[in-house]
């Protein structure tokens, strides 16, 4: 295949970046998306040029880091998958491919594709946790949730912080990351103890470090590659009204 | 205090509360309005006169007024928020699937808005007589201001606009109040279709038959 990319190209934090476009010849339609940038850098570095800046780790879809902003979704046009499960044969002979980083002021650019979401981090370590050590699993009829709540739970705890809701959403809002890592512990007994002060503080430090407000567009559901549904916000909102 | 008063959740909440108020008020108003209908004057003048004199209508018209700009001013301040919150936007345009009329809040919501300053210079502020007018005969001034098409152009097209807004509106509001279920927002959402398209059309109706059939 052959393909035109457009990228983002920005050296550090504080140059103005500007989108470089490049010619691919011989894309194969079994090559991973990221496969693809790596047959990019190769060629840059074989040309002495700077490579292409793009952050990855697991390359199967459960660390989070690979996001970008592909022909306006982030991760790409196919639901429910990250960058780095997103196939070529997803693309046409001659498609011209824009690729940006996540776009967010809690989000600044490091470099090209790569953002720092340390704000994540924050607002996880503001409440996203239980705070006593609670040892190895316990014996599994001593505490009894229900079968429907631990699902929930469950489906809650995948989000892979990646920030895609972040980036789909018109007002950069972080809502549908915080309502999964609320839920994941607000629908568990464990969980319930801290329920009060969790609330307020991820809630809390989710303002503070200026994402925007949610307007219920819900752009983050469609978008998200684990399926975090906006029923999770819904909860987030009955959590917070809650604790006060 | 002030974190949580105007934390993000707080003033979404906000707007919800000020926005279903409004929403029950429309169908009210819309009813009055239906009487613009009859051939006499009286029972449309009558029932101004009633919401204009009657005591709990105008404890209501406080509430409704503080709702008017609660909902315009908490809404421009959290879209101000948003667009900061996205310095640098996008150069390929967001092709992610929302629901569609939830983009264009604010500028549905400005439209209503222009429409609603016309409004009071019409009728409203005539009331409170900061504008010259016959606070009792609102009824002719509706069949008069009805029969120039321009302000038709202007209220048709602002009433459809009104509809935009309003079906995100209606369930939006019950997500903001954590009021999301599996059998009954799918509901909820039929409910504010039929509600997005009744309450214009009413309105809509009754100026295109003063406007054309009288
Ligand atoms: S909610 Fe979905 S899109 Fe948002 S950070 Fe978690 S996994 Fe990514
Ligand atoms: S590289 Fe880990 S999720 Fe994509």
């Amino acid at each position: 295949m052959k393909l035109t990319l457009k990228i983002w190209r920005q050296k550090n934090p504080k140059a103005k970046g500007n989108f470089e476009t490049y010619k691919m010849d011989d894309v194969s339609p079994k090559m991973a998306f990221l496969e693809m940038l790596d047959s990019l850098n190769k060629k840059l570095v074989e040309e002495d040029k700077d490579p292409v800046a793009f952050d990855h780790d697991c390359r199967e879809g459960i660390c989070g880091s690979c996001g970008m902003y592909i022909n306006g979704h982030p991760h790409g046009p196919v639901p429910a998958i990250t960058t780095c499960h997103l196939s070529m044969r997803y693309f046409k002979e001659g498609d011209t491919i824009w690729v940006e980083p996540w776009r967010a002021k809690p989000f600044p650019v490091i470099k090209d594709l790569i953002v720092d979401r340390n704000a994540f981090d924050k607002i996880q370590i503001a409440g996203g946790f239980i705070s006593i050590n609670a040892g190895a699993a316990p014996e599994a009829n001593s505490i009894l949730v229900q079968k429907n709540k631990s699902d929930d739970a469950f489906d809650a705890a995948i989000c892979i912080a990646c920030g895609a809701c972040v980036a789909a959403c018109k007002n950069a809002s972080a809502m549908l990351f915080v309502s999964a890592k609320i839920s994941q512990f607000a629908l568990l007994p464990q969980g319930r103890v801290e329920a009060v002060d969790r609330a307020r503080a991820m809630v809390e430090k989710m303002d503070e470090v200026g994402f925007g407000n949610c307007s219920n567009t819900g752009a983050c559901e469609a978008e998200c590659p684990k399926e975090i549904k906006l029923v999770n916000i819904a909860r987030l909102f009955r959590e917070y009204y809650k604790a006060y | 205090m002030n974190k949580v008063l105007f934390s993000s959740i707080t003033k979404k909440l906000v707007m919800a509360l000020a926005g279903l108020f409004l929403l029950t008020f429309l169908p009210v108003h819309l009813i009055i309005n239906l009487m613009l209908l009859k051939s006499e004057p009286e029972p449309f003048n009558k029932a101004a006169h009633f919401m204009a004199t009657f005591p709990l209508i105008k404890i209501m018209e406080v509430v409704l007024i503080s709702a008017i700009l609660i909902h315009i001013s908490w809404g421009l301040l959290l879209q101000i928020q948003n667009w900061l919150a996205r310095p640098i936007g996008y150069v390929s345009a967001n092709k992610s699937e929302t629901s569609f009329f939830s983009r264009f809040m604010i500028w549905t919501g400005a439209t209503v808005l222009i429409f609603l300053v016309l409004h009071f210079f019409n009728f409203f502020f005539i009331k409170l007589g900061f504008v010259p007018g016959n606070p009792e005969d609102f009824y002719s001034a509706a069949h008069y201001l009805f029969k120039i098409p321009a302000y038709n152009y202007i209220y048709l097209t602002c009433f459809t606009l009104l509809g935009f807004h309003l079906y995100h509106a209606f369930y939006s509001a019950f997500q903001t109040l954590g009021l999301n279920h599996r059998i009954w927002s799918p509901i909820v959402k039929v409910i504010a279709l039929i509600y997005a398209v009744l309450l214009p059309a009413g309105f809509a109706f009754i100026s295109v038959s003063l406007w054309l059939l009288r």
